[in-house]
């Protein structure tokens, strides 16, 4: 792993070889940090075989006209075709100043030669294979934490294993919410509450206490659900349920059967019991205002506001207040 | 017969263009070509026909007769596929910066019909700034023979140092009159038809043809503006909204579902699918690559066409509301939706102007909405409900 790549020594020819996805998507943004940290303009292509023709590749590693400094990252070079592939070996032979070429090698022996020429060439190699034993992926809990500068027991990393299985991905997410949520070294009690929370909270629960009036609980669920990672546009779409419910009960369309209300509700028919009891305390003015405060939150988490947890507790906090209005 | 007939109550504008066309034409038998400009800003609102316009104007400048619809040249710039003329339509709802910059060095070769190179950008506000600029860059410094024509609602879509080196078309809604005259001459619909189809389309001509030969658009309409009247509770608001969601959603999907199976087929068959033997396995593995692309694109185009159906159906809502104000005033104007006379009547009776007023913002506020990437029925349900309560 690449920690303290200074600038100015950035290889001008480096192959990243391993399947481990996560850990190459580390290694190609440092490659590219570094470089970026002399050159904030520097133009990057991250390129996949199926997009590259040999003319492509002889494009993107010729000598610019103006001295522009490029990255180029190819990605599952043992992909490559004959021809491109041959463009790259004669490439690594006699490199060109202003690029930084970044060949991803899914280490095999398919597109070995390929991966050989580069290492002839004086590569700088760095490698991303995955994990295969318990025993190295406790080591990679261990080093995200040394990464942020904290420490965790050897039975909760063993714990945190246990219930987020393996893919790399979901350990380093979790390693970086539990960074986030604790302080001091991080035990298999921290570990534990960690886990609690992930699978109490989801959108609906925020939604039901939301509707019923209870804004602390709610907003308290919220913070849970925004926490552990669940995505703001499933929150909001499950506001836009809760308040779709009441709409259908608080003030119905005339002359429809239970089993036609719980159509239109979008629940099943025992649901609208539930939805009933919720109902109590809205008027008709209330439950529009609230699907107004849906709406304008959908936007604001699609990108038109900057903050979709903020978006997010502002619409609880509107939708309880909501709730009162005659 | 002349390119330009295809563009109805644009009579000052046609002129202006055909006086352009004379100067290139002196331009290229080696005039000054005083009164000929390199980039031109089609605008005029949605259904005036800019893009028509921009249109006829590429045939004319590319036909050796001035633009006399008949020669192949004026045939292959209508049909989209002449060699001189580029065609830009952003499938997607924004148009990128690489996009843009390749635009821009095919657009500066020499034209291989040794008259011009036409570069015709429909929707060019969905350039992004980044493309804007790029754009720019192009139109400052033109090459001899290369000309832009961009499209845009308004002149205010674009940025102000692109709009101030083009020179300005702003189409104007055409009249009711103008539009059954075109339907009836130049569709062959019968007059009664026509004059019902360009009522309710209010100034939008391919509206008017719409819903002039397509009954499945007349029955949506009608569908649509019976909403109004059928909000009687927030029940009801809800019901009205899915309804909504439901018949553009199948609409859309109707409409590209032939289009992207036979997109994917072409690409298949491009791949050797089916084939059997050496590099076969390899061929395969570019295809996945390809396909995720072309799905990509499919998708981009299947929201577009979407957003083109919601706005089809909330513009109809709009003209129905216009019109109660319109009576609510005791306004004597056309109305567009008078075939809804009792709806009309019995909403502008029960309501106040100012409500009314509410309500159309409300409808242009789903608009907004739905174009900000809000769930479409979340955002209908937000209207219907504001629509419902005043
Ligand atoms: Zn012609």
């Amino acid at each position: 792993m690449l920690t303290s790549m200074d600038s100015t020594s950035v290889p001008p020819l480096t192959v990243i070889v391993g399947d481990e996805e996560l850990l190459v998507d580390r290694a190609v943004a440092e490659v590219v940090a570094a470089v970026r940290a002399t050159d904030p303009e520097v133009d990057v292509h991250d390129l996949m075989p199926s997009q590259v023709s040999a003319g492509k590749l002889v494009e993107v590693t010729s000598p610019s006209l103006f001295g522009d400094r490029r990255v180029v990252v190819l990605r599952s070079a043992q992909d490559l075709t004959k021809e491109p592939a041959g463009v790259i070996t004669d490439y690594v032979k006699d490199p060109v100043d202003d690029v930084v070429l970044v060949l991803v090698h899914a280490g095999g022996a398919k597109g070995k030669a390929l991966l050989q020429a580069a290492l002839q060439a004086g590569a700088h190699r760095i490698d991303c294979a995955k994990p295969t034993k318990a025993s190295e992926r406790i080591a990679f809990i261990k080093g995200e934490f040394d990464r942020a500068g904290r420490k965790i027991t050897a039975d909760a990393a063993q714990a945190l294993l246990d219930a987020v299985g393996t893919d790399l991905r979901e350990i380093a997410a979790a390693c970086t919410q539990l960074i986030a949520d604790t302080e001091g070294r991080v035990d298999a009690e921290a570990v534990a509450r960690y886990h609690r929370g992930k699978a109490e909270a989801s959108g609906f629960t925020v939604a039901d206490r939301a509707v019923e009036g209870r804004l602390a609980e709610a907003l308290e669920q919220l913070r849970w659900s925004l926490a552990v990672g669940m995505a703001p546009v499933l929150i909001t779409s499950a506001l836009a349920s809760a308040v779709r419910g009441l709409a259908v009960v608080v003030q119905s369309s005339r002359g429809l059967s239970e089993s036609e209300l719980a159509k239109q509700a979008k629940v099943p028919p025992w649901k609208l019991r539930t939805l009933r009891q919720q109902a109590r305390g809205w008027t008709p003015r209330g439950v529009a205002q609230a699907m107004r405060v849906v709406a304008e939150t959908d936007a604001l988490v699609k990108g038109a506001g900057r903050d979709p947890a903020y978006a997010l507790e502002r619409a609880v906090i509107e939708i309880v207040a909501a709730r009162g209005r005659r | 017969m002349s390119v330009f007939d295809t563009l109805v109550g644009q009579d000052t504008v046609v002129q202006r263009l055909r006086a352009a066309v004379r100067a290139a034409d002196n331009l290229l038998s080696g005039g000054d070509g005083t009164g000929m400009t390199h980039a031109w800003l089609f605008t005029g609102p949605p259904g005036a026909g800019r893009a028509q316009a921009a249109r006829a104007f590429a045939a004319a400048l590319q036909c050796t007769h001035g633009g006399c619809g008949e020669c192949a040249s004026c045939h292959q710039v209508l049909a989209g596929t002449h060699p001189d003329v580029l065609y830009v339509r952003p499938s997607g709802l924004s148009f990128g910066v690489e996009q843009t910059r390749e635009l821009v060095v095919r657009a500066a070769s020499s034209p291989t019909g040794g008259r011009f190179r036409v570069v015709l950008f429909e929707d060019a506000d969905r350039a992004t700034e980044a493309a804007s600029n790029a754009l720019l860059k192009a139109i400052e410094e033109p090459a001899p023979r290369t000309v832009w024509l961009l499209c845009t609602p308004t002149a205010h879509d674009l940025l102000v140092t692109i709009r101030s080196r083009c020179r300005l078309v702003n189409l104007r809604t055409p009249s009711t009159e103008a539009i059954i005259d075109a339907l009836v001459t130049r569709d062959g619909i019968d007059r009664d038809r026509a004059v019902a189809a360009a009522r309710a389309a209010a100034g939008h001509l391919e509206r008017a043809r719409q819903l002039a030969t397509d009954e499945t658009a007349r029955a949506r309409r009608e569908e649509v503006l019976t909403i109004p009247a059928r909000l009687d509770s927030l029940g009801a608001c809800v019901h009205a909204a899915a309804r909504l969601y439901e018949i553009a959603e199948a609409d859309a999907k109707e409409s590209t579902a032939a289009l992207d199976e036979q997109e994917k087929a072409d690409l298949k068959a491009a791949f050797g699918e089916g084939a059997t033997g050496k590099g076969v396995a390899k061929a395969v593995r570019g295809a996945a690559g390809a396909l995720k692309e072309l799905e990509e694109r499919q998708k981009r185009r299947a929201t577009r066409i979407k957003r083109d159906a919601y706005d089809t159906f909330l513009m109809d809502l709009v003209a129905f509301y216009r019109d109660v104000l319109a009576i609510q005033l005791g306004a004597s104007v056309e109305l567009s939706t008078a075939d809804r006379d009792a709806d009309l009547r019995r909403v502008a009776r029960s309501s106040t102007p100012e409500a009314t007023l509410r309500r159309i913002d409300a409808i242009m506020e789903c608009r907004r909405r739905i174009n900000a990437n809000v769930h479409p029925q979340i955002a209908m349900e937000a209207m219907t409900a504001a629509l419902y309560l005043g």
